[in-house]
């Protein structure tokens, strides 16, 4: 017997959120075509402006085909076989958390996100988003009071036309990549958010995401808008149930930051990574990009991703406004089967602008987790600045770590730093650790967290405790 | 029979890796509050005892047994060995980067103490007790703030090790050629710091190739060991003589 095995135990823990909410839901059929698109629309109660935008989203769609650039192996997807829509029935709009269905309740509960707790212990404004629909937004009206927008991007749509009008598809157009404009043609929802001139939002702004119904996939857009002088902080969270075919979820976020404008965009990704063998799991294909539009704006990404069976994404930050800030803080996780290809870009156009990337990847199992990166530094981009640093870490002899960085300077006043390591849990560590009386899983946890320590140091307090929860959860099972 | 004073006896242990045979056959007998040396020649099987006594799953034992308090160490895990007070000073200490020394101190020591049924330390108590310890060991207290043994020097690896065993309070402390690689200042700081650590409830087995260490560290015993076997035991005198002659003569 060797200690390998001792890792392999460890590696091997279920995904918790995986049960199913037995709950009537409203489904349309599977398949993909205008009618599909039409029928969305139609039951979001959209105004018409918002379908003719679907249908050249779409019909831009049918002329391009999947990419196939990333270091990725995805199974064909038959997009006619995909739910587009599919909503939990109820019986009338929603005034308050109390009139949700109870069966909802309890799935958020079972997930750790009591949305009645969170409402009054944590002050932590929520829109949980059920497969296809928000189900319930809290704290609006406190919100309200600051002048903030905080609602289902769908309620958006129809209470407040004008800035989806002026905002949507301007950062991340439907004709981005194939991923972008199909959701463009059928998202269904999601969250959107607006905060006014010099207001510094009092909470932070989470979205739950959680798919439930079979063969659905989700594509949901969020919409953030900073206007000048204001701060905003928001998380969103996903899972999924456990099943075995693949289920695409491919959303857009788009963010937008006006002069001065500070946004920090959380990310918690849990959905579901499919079994020990690689079978089923969730494709997580997402498009984020921010726009720092303002002189001496900030955008700020911190993603956690330890689910999906494959992960492909990008946050990016378009530094347009001079002095703007991008920041990218990543801790990717693939154990078992899962791929990620993830990164970040970070386009230079305004002068003094200035980023900062810190990935680090963890493989453990048969993972493979890519790192991929571009810094863009445009003509007249004077004095850009961009630190990069990617670290990997492996546990075991089976997964892979792999680095894309790529690098375009085009001022020669620019200063690039990139910096990369490559780390291996060994089995000297481990031994090292146990003899001294620290068991194997809390040692791979002890390491791990000691690796992502920097980039958790980004998150919101609260979500720090839970990252490091969810890691310890993720690498349970892993090497060999 | 166990007499009560023994923590560890050794009976016809034949212990393997990878199908070559390296124990063969070894008999061991270590005492409370007693010395004991080990000393041999390279690939003797003295590595293999200790990481075997730390319960190192890369060997294969095809006979013999190991009771340790009374209890077969063989069916113990590491971190169950070490929460029933086995200690292994490594030969080499790996480092750990991203995981500072005082983060790691604390867990072990923490570790221990629930496992034992004992209250945890909080981080002002482990703190001063820990400083406590390094300084009777004369380690800056900058090291509780590196990462565990990340760019130590020789001799800072060796003091580490023997502030964890100060920590950790073993029954069984096995030291694994802690002179190895240590100048002579730093092989006399680490030398006081095992001999503070000499009590009567507790038997320090000590792995060494040279009697330089037990001119500091008096041994109770000495037992060579040489082609998996115990070939020969006797007192301090022993290490004296096999200093002058080597091992061929026996």
């Amino acid at each position: 017997m060797t200690s390998s095995t001792d890792l392999n135990k460890l590696l091997d823990r279920e995904y918790q959120a995986g049960f199913v909410t037995d709950i009537e839901s409203d489904t349309v059929p599977p398949g993909l075509n205008e009618d599909t698109i039409r029928l969305i629309s139609a039951k979001k109660k959209e105004p018409s402006f918002m379908l003719e935008w679907r249908l050249k989203a779409y019909a831009y769609w049918l002329t391009l085909k999947e990419p196939d650039w990333a270091r990725l192996n995805i199974a064909p997807i038959d997009y006619q076989k995909i739910i587009y829509y599919s909503a939990p029935k109820t019986k009338k709009a929603l005034n308050s958390l109390d009139e949700l269905d109870p069966e909802l309740l309890k799935t958020y509960e079972k997930l750790g996100i009591p949305l009645r707790e969170q409402e009054r212990l944590n002050g932590i404004a929520i829109d949980a988003v059920f497969d296809s629909v928000s189900v319930a937004t809290t704290f609006k009206e406190k919100l309200a009071s600051k002048g903030i927008i905080f609602c289902a991007f769908s309620e958006a749509v129809r209470e407040h036309p004008e800035l989806i009008k002026k905002y949507l598809g301007t950062v991340v157009p439907y004709t981005d990549n194939f991923f972008a404009a199909l959701n463009a043609a059928v998202f269904t929802d999601g969250s959107f958010c607006y905060i006014p001139k010099g207001v510094c939002c009092p909470m932070e702004l989470s979205t739950y995401f959680r798919i439930n119904a079979v063969a659905t996939g989700q594509f949901e857009r969020t919409l953030i808008i900073a206007e000048e002088d204001s701060v905003v902080s928001y998380l969103e969270g996903c899972t999924a149930p456990m099943r075995d075919e693949n289920q695409l979820h491919a959303a857009v976020v788009e963010l937008i930051a006006h002069h001065r404008a500070r946004i920090k965009y959380s990310t918690v990704q849990n959905w579901y990574p499919g079994d020990k063998e690689g079978k089923g799991g969730i494709y997580n294909f997402v498009t984020k990009r921010g726009l720092c539009a303002g002189v001496g704006s900030k955008i700020s990404w911190t993603q956690v991703e330890t689910g999906s069976a494959i992960t492909w994404k990008y946050p990016s930050v378009i530094l347009q406004g001079d002095y703007s800030v991008g920041e990218f803080y990543s801790v990717a996780l693939t154990n078992h089967y899962q791929q990620a290809d993830t990164g970040t870009k970070m386009i230079h156009i305004g002068s003094h602008t200035k980023s900062t990337i810190l990935a680090k990847g963890i493989s453990a199992g048969h993972g493979q987790n890519n790192y991929r990166g571009l810094v863009d530094i445009k003509r007249k981009a004077k004095h850009a600045q961009n630190y990069t640093q990617c670290d990997s870490l492996l546990l075991g002899n089976h997964c892979g770590a792999h680095t894309f960085p790529y690098i375009e300077v085009k001022n020669q006043s620019a200063k690039i730093e990139h910096e990369a390591t490559t780390g291996k849990i060994s089995e000297d560590q481990l031994f090292y650790c146990r003899q001294r009386g620290i068991n194997a899983e809390d040692a791979i946890s002890m390491i791990v967290n000691g690796f992502c320590k920097q980039v958790f140091k980004e998150l919101p307090m609260e979500f720090a405790v839970e990252a490091q929860k969810l890691l310890a959860v993720s690498l349970e099972g892993s090497i060999g | 029979m166990t007499r009560p004073n023994t923590i560890l006896e050794i009976k016809d242990l034949h212990v393997g890796i990878n199908d070559k045979p390296i124990l063969q056959g070894l008999d061991l007998k270590l005492e409370k509050g007693k010395v004991h040396a080990l000393m041999g020649p390279n690939g003797s099987g003295k590595s293999t005892l200790a990481n075997l006594l730390a319960r190192k799953e890369d060997y294969v034992v095809t006979s013999g047994h190991i009771q340790y308090l009374g209890e077969d160490l063989l069916t113990l895990s590491p971190e169950e060995a070490a929460w029933k007070g086995v200690f292994l000073s490594f030969q080499y200490p790996v480092s750990i980067p991203g995981v500072t020394n005082i983060q790691f101190l604390k867990s072990a020591l923490n570790a221990t103490l629930k496992a034992q049924g004992k209250p945890v330390l909080d981080a002002m108590d482990f703190l001063k007790i820990v400083k406590d310890k390094m300084a009777a060991l004369e380690m800056p207290e900058a090291l509780l703030y590196r990462f565990v043994n990340d760019g130590f020097s020789g001799g800072e690896k060796k003091r580490n090790e023997i502030l964890q065993m100060s920590l950790l309070e073993p029954t069984l402390a096995i030291l694994d050629e802690t002179d190895s690689g240590l100048d002579i200042d730093a092989l006399k700081a680490v030398a006081t710091g095992i001999n503070a650590l000499r009590n009567e409830n507790r038997a320090i087995l000590l792995i060494t190739h040279y009697q330089r260490l037990l001119s500091y560290i008096e041994p109770d015993f000495v037992h060579v060991l040489s082609n998996g076997k115990i070939i020969k035991s006797g007192d301090k005198s022993l290490a004296l003589e096999l200093e002058e002659k080597g091992y061929a003569w026996l």
